[in-house]
């Protein structure tokens, strides 16, 4: 690890702002992909800004018809809600589902998002839920907000604060973990809700997450798992490694979509 | 039995300071003044260095001294030697290419070692090392070892013809051909062991240390055998003469094999510390452990069984390419050879067998012995073998093992293979694990399975090996370039407490309660009066260390006859002070009495009177009571047994979850069952990490592509299932405890009970093959060309 300044932030405008003034500043929450990149050298901030704290960043709560998860909230706190879980069961499934406890409980959802490492699980959550990022200047719909691998719709210095879960009528996440890292391998998250059915999968896309509009059709007129038992999914643009070949890959998404409509509550 | 004495479940002494955090490891110490190392490593897996500047980073913060291979050199050090010498079939030694601690013109892996930064601090010796520039010439790298081995084929090392480090065999051909001409089938198989990573949870770690006053170095270090690495670092590497040299390993966490050999790292600190005159420590960070610690398994072998119409098995024919890696580690050459070739005779009759071994010279980190080393290479192609012949010839995998198996009246046994078998009962652990699994209920639960839409499979191995390494004559014979005998010394302190002295080092193996068992039973003194010392060159006079499962059925010799010295000595004094004859003495119990009188004393005041001899007869008693011994074994001792494993496959993904899993070993007496069964199942977790999770992997250019846990698969909890370890008892034949060894049982083992399981699940598939490691792409690939073979 190299030398960096270290901040814990006061509050959005503080962090905002020392985000601002740093050379080559980034911001810290759970430190979860961070730590291990400084730690193997890959990485060399000049600054490091800890938006850990934040009251601004942290809290669950239910808002309409949707639940509200502060940016700063950690993946145990999700899994652990009652509202989550009495409104979202599948959401607090996902969110019990990512890494270990230890990971768990430093690492948040508003990194987890901020980062998109094509093989993380929210993802496919905010895209099937039809989410909204909400950050210090505006509010991104899930749709506009995954850019490609690594890449999102957020601004230099733009910070997430909460992301707002539209309650979907019924929805359920499978997860195919990768058997070394257990980052999904695959993850469908399918969703009937108020922006209609939605599969969105993590895990297997050289570009990160995306939906199977093919299987939406199909589970909007049938939400069967025998309506898209005949949906085959295209190899072409998948991700191939020494775990999974894009075809293993493709083959696997259509298992795991159709359990997840079978699971769906 | 007493309740601490041999056969007891004692609970483990070191335990608490384990659990408690109070262990004291290698990276727990720190000596005064101590300095870092931070080791520059080969990113390339084979390239010429045409030139090295260290002259920046010597110059950088912190920074006190940085050496290179020519540094090294420049002092006459060698490099690291090779513990075992492997002759060719035409009768020519192996090749044996040099070695370098520190490389000098080329480096052979990613991970070679160029040079060594030592700092005030970790991160400055890191730092400065970024300002080392090495002008690498990139050369082709040899990776693949059926490639390796072909005309043209890039060379690892410049002197050694196609990469081959011996062309080995054993057995005789004519009988064998025989065999494979009168036979009814023949049954053959091309199977792959893959390349694992041991993964210790500590990583290797080393202080160098060194003081001027005294001329004396000491190395602190992450070692099964400290001893041997004061052999062979200061005989072959350092020129350091023993009583010059310490070599502390305390407590260890963990080895599996990858912590025996004589690492360069060691070398280099020890070395570096007389340079620099200050300490110097280096700890292992987990990637460069992947890069580092000696790999194990890599075979490729076709392998062939005759057999006669009944399923007799007539002959056998193996041929086998065996992975060294880019150098010889310590013991590499012995371990596809000795311990692998000469156990193909397995549990079975088989009257003829030939096998044949090239070791071969690749652009990847050595390969040496990892829990089995060898054995369990043996017994994974025999078993499979066995399975696939009872399925082509539609007989019950069963049947044609116990239609096979050497019988219980035969032993002592002697193979074709150079090994003599001196006692077992192969189908007493057969039925025993048979009826444990409730195979009978097996067809009930597959079909169970079967209407939830999962694939049921049952899976046998029944696998003998060789350990108690080893009787030095026969090592020797072989090749071995030490003796492989133990060393114990039991010292009874004037009060009547025991500290022994061992030569075999606990990392894990849970010595210091086993040991103390044997004293307590032996000595009739309580368990707690026992303390076990290891692991410290300055403090237990010798020894061999601990692998090959040989810490009890040679160190625990070792200590028995120190222990039957002190009984002598103590019935000396007994029968002096007693006044009566030695011979009139009997001790049971921690006592010593007259026979047929009430006259008596107990262990604690002979032991009281040796230190305080007032009246002894000078000229024919000497005071103390405190004996060693040296235990050179008869022979190899021979664990055996079966696993059965049952597994259920998800035929849509691929998924194979192990449900259930026996284990029956005749591992000879039994000191501490607890300790056995965790021994088991732990070797066992192993063996299903490597059947269904573990590979390393290489790319073509030599770049490991599994090097870190984000893609090296270890077994986790919910990987395994319950494992029912019982066991099954004939006593060996050759050592007085009657004891054969359990380490390595469960590695051996199970990844055969595991294979077959699952393909005996996908065998409705038609599917009659599937490598290691069986993925969920693997076996679901399987499926899908099973089903388009139609």
């Amino acid at each position: 690890m190299y030398d960096f300044e270290y901040h814990r932030a006061a509050s959005l405008d503080d962090a905002a702002g020392k985000l601002k003034s740093a050379d080559d500043g980034t911001l810290v929450a759970g430190g979860m992909t961070l730590i291990p990149t400084l730690k193997l050298r890959l990485a060399s901030p000049s600054d490091l800004i800890d938006i850990s704290g934040l009251a601004e960043l942290s809290g669950i709560k239910a808002e309409g018809d949707a639940v509200v998860v502060g940016a700063a909230t950690i993946h145990a706190a999700v899994a652990a809600s009652s509202d989550v879980r009495a409104k979202i069961p599948a959401l607090a499934d996902l969110a019990e589902l990512i890494g270990d406890a230890q990971v768990r409980n430093r690492g948040t959802l508003g990194g987890s998002i901020a980062n998109n490492d094509p093989t993380a699980d929210y993802p496919a959550a905010l895209l099937a839920l039809g989410a909204t990022i909400r950050t210090d200047h505006r509010e991104i719909a899930a749709d506009d907000y995954f850019e490609g691998l690594f890449e999102t719709a957020l601004d230099a210095g733009e910070i997430i604060t909460q992301v707002a879960f539209p309650v979907p009528e019924k929805a359920s996440y499978q997860k195919f973990p990768n058997p070394a890292s257990r980052y999904a391998l695959v993850g469908v998250f399918v969703a009937k809700g108020p922006s209609g059915v939605r599969v969105a999968v993590t895990g297997a896309g050289l570009d990160g997450v995306f939906r199977v509009t093919e299987m939406e059709t199909a589970l909007a007129e049938n939400f069967s798992p025998d309506a898209i038992k005949d949906v085959s999914v295209s190899a072409d643009g998948l991700n191939a490694d020494i775990h999974a070949g894009a075809d293993y890959r493709a083959h696997l998404i259509g298992v795991l979509a159709r359990r997840a409509v079978a699971d769906c509550t | 039995m007493t309740d601490t004495g041999i056969g007891a479940a004692v609970r483990r002494k070191e335990d608490h300071r384990f659990l408690t955090g109070r262990g004291t490891y290698t990276d727990d110490i720190n000596r005064p003044g101590q300095t870092y190392a931070h080791i520059l490593r080969s990113p390339h897996a084979h390239a010429r260095i045409k030139s090295i500047d260290v002259s920046a980073a010597a110059k950088a913060s912190g920074v006190v001294a940085v050496f290179t291979g020519a540094d090294m050199a420049a002092d006459g050090v060698g490099g690291l030697p090779c513990g075992w010498q492997i002759h060719s079939k035409d009768g020519s030694p192996m090749a044996e290419p040099a070695h370098p601690p520190l490389v000098t013109d080329k480096v052979c892996h990613v991970g070679d070692q160029v040079a060594v930064i030592i700092a005030e601090s970790r991160t400055q010796a890191k730092d400065a090392a970024e300002k080392i520039n090495v002008d690498y010439e990139e050369l082709p790298a040899v990776i693949d070892m059926t490639a390796a081995i072909k005309d043209g084929s890039p060379l690892t090392h410049d002197d050694v013809a196609a990469n081959i480090c011996y062309d080995w065999h054993l057995g005789e051909k004519e009988p064998v051909d025989e065999g494979f001409a009168k036979a009814k089938h023949v049954a053959k198989i091309d199977i792959v062991n893959n390349r694992l990573i041991a993964n210790a949870i500590e990583p290797r770690v080393a202080i160098g240390d060194y003081d001027p006053s005294s001329g004396e170095y000491t190395l602190y270090t992450t070692s099964q055998n400290p001893h041997v690495i004061r052999l062979l670092m200061g005989a072959f590497v350092l020129q350091i003469p023993e009583h010059k040299l310490r070599v502390v390993a305390p407590d260890v966490g963990g080895g599996f094999g990858s912590k025996i050999y004589h690492y360069a790292e060691e070398a280099i600190l020890t070395w570096a510390a007389g340079k620099v005159k200050r300490p110097i420590k280096w700890t292992a960070e987990r990637s460069e452990s992947f890069i580092s610690d000696c790999h194990g398994r890599d075979h490729v072998t076709h392998a062939e069984l005759a057999l006669d119409g009944d399923g007799k098995f007539l002959a056998l024919r193996v041929s086998t390419l065996a992975n060294m890696g880019a150098y010889l580690s310590t013991f590499a050459p012995c371990i596809p050879t000795y311990l692998h070739g000469t156990l193909l005779a397995g549990v079975y009759t088989t009257p003829a067998i030939y096998v044949e071994v090239k070791a071969v010279f690749t652009n990847t980190v050595p390969v040496d012995a990892y829990r089995g080393a060898g054995r369990p290479e043996a017994s994974y192609l025999l078993e499979r073998l066995v399975d696939r012949a009872a399925r082509e010839m539609g007989l019950d995998p069963a049947d044609i093992r116990r239609k096979n198996f050497i019988p219980a009246d035969a032993f002592p046994y002697q193979t074709p293979v150079a090994l003599q078998y001196d006692s077992g009962d192969y189908t007493a652990t057969f039925d025993a694990a048979i009826k444990i699994a409730d195979v009978d209920g097996f067809a009930a639960r597959k079909a169970a399975a079967g209407k939830a839409g999962k694939l049921r499979g049952l899976g046998y191995s029944t696998y003998v090996e060789a350990c108690g390494i080893a009787p030095s004559a026969v090592a020797g014979a072989l090749g071995a370039r030490a003796g492989l005998y133990e060393s114990a010394e039991v010292r009874v302190h004037p009060t009547g407490s025991v500290t022994v002295f061992a030569g075999s080092h606990s990392h894990g193996q849970g010595h210091e309660t086993t040991f103390a068992q044997l004293v307590s039973d032996s000595l009739g003194i309580p368990f707690e009066n026992v303390d076990v010392v290891h692991g410290d060159t300055g403090k237990v006079q010798f020894g061999m260390g601990t692998y090959g499962s040989r810490s009890l059925a040679v160190g625990g010799e070792a200590i028995m006859k120190a222990l039957g010295k002190v009984i002598d000595k103590a019935t000396k004094i007994a029968a002096h002070v007693l006044e009566t004859s030695e011979a009139d003495i009997e001790f049971k119990d921690g006592q010593f009495t007259v026979a047929g009188t009430d006259k008596s004393m107990a262990f604690g005041d002979v032991a009281l009177t040796a230190y305080v001899p007032h009246n002894f007869p000078h000229e024919t008693l000497e005071p103390g009571l405190d004996e060693s011994a040296f235990y050179d074994p008869a022979n190899f001792t021979f664990p055996a047994g079966c696993h059965i494993c049952e597994v259920e496959v998800d035929p849509e993904t691929g998924v194979v979850e192990v449900i259930d899993f026996t284990a029956v070993d005749d591992v000879g007496r039994v000191i501490n069952p607890m300790i056995v069964e965790g021994q088991v199942q732990g070797g066992v977790a192993q063996g299903i990490g490597q059947a269904l999770l573990e590979e390393c992997v290489y790319d073509e250019s030599g770049q490991l592509v599994t090097g870190s846990y984000m893609d090296y698969t270890m077994p986790r909890a919910s990987n395994l299932p319950n494992i029912t370890v019982a066991n099954e008892t004939t006593l060996c034949a050759h050592n007085s405890l009657g004891v054969k060894g359990c380490g390595e049982v469960g590695a051996i083992g199970s990844p055969p009970a595991v294979i077959n399981a699952v393909v005996d699940a996908l065998s409705d598939f038609g599917v009659t093959d599937i490598a290691m490691p069986a993925t969920p792409e693997k076996v679901w690939r399987a499926i899908q060309s099973a089903q388009a073979a139609g």
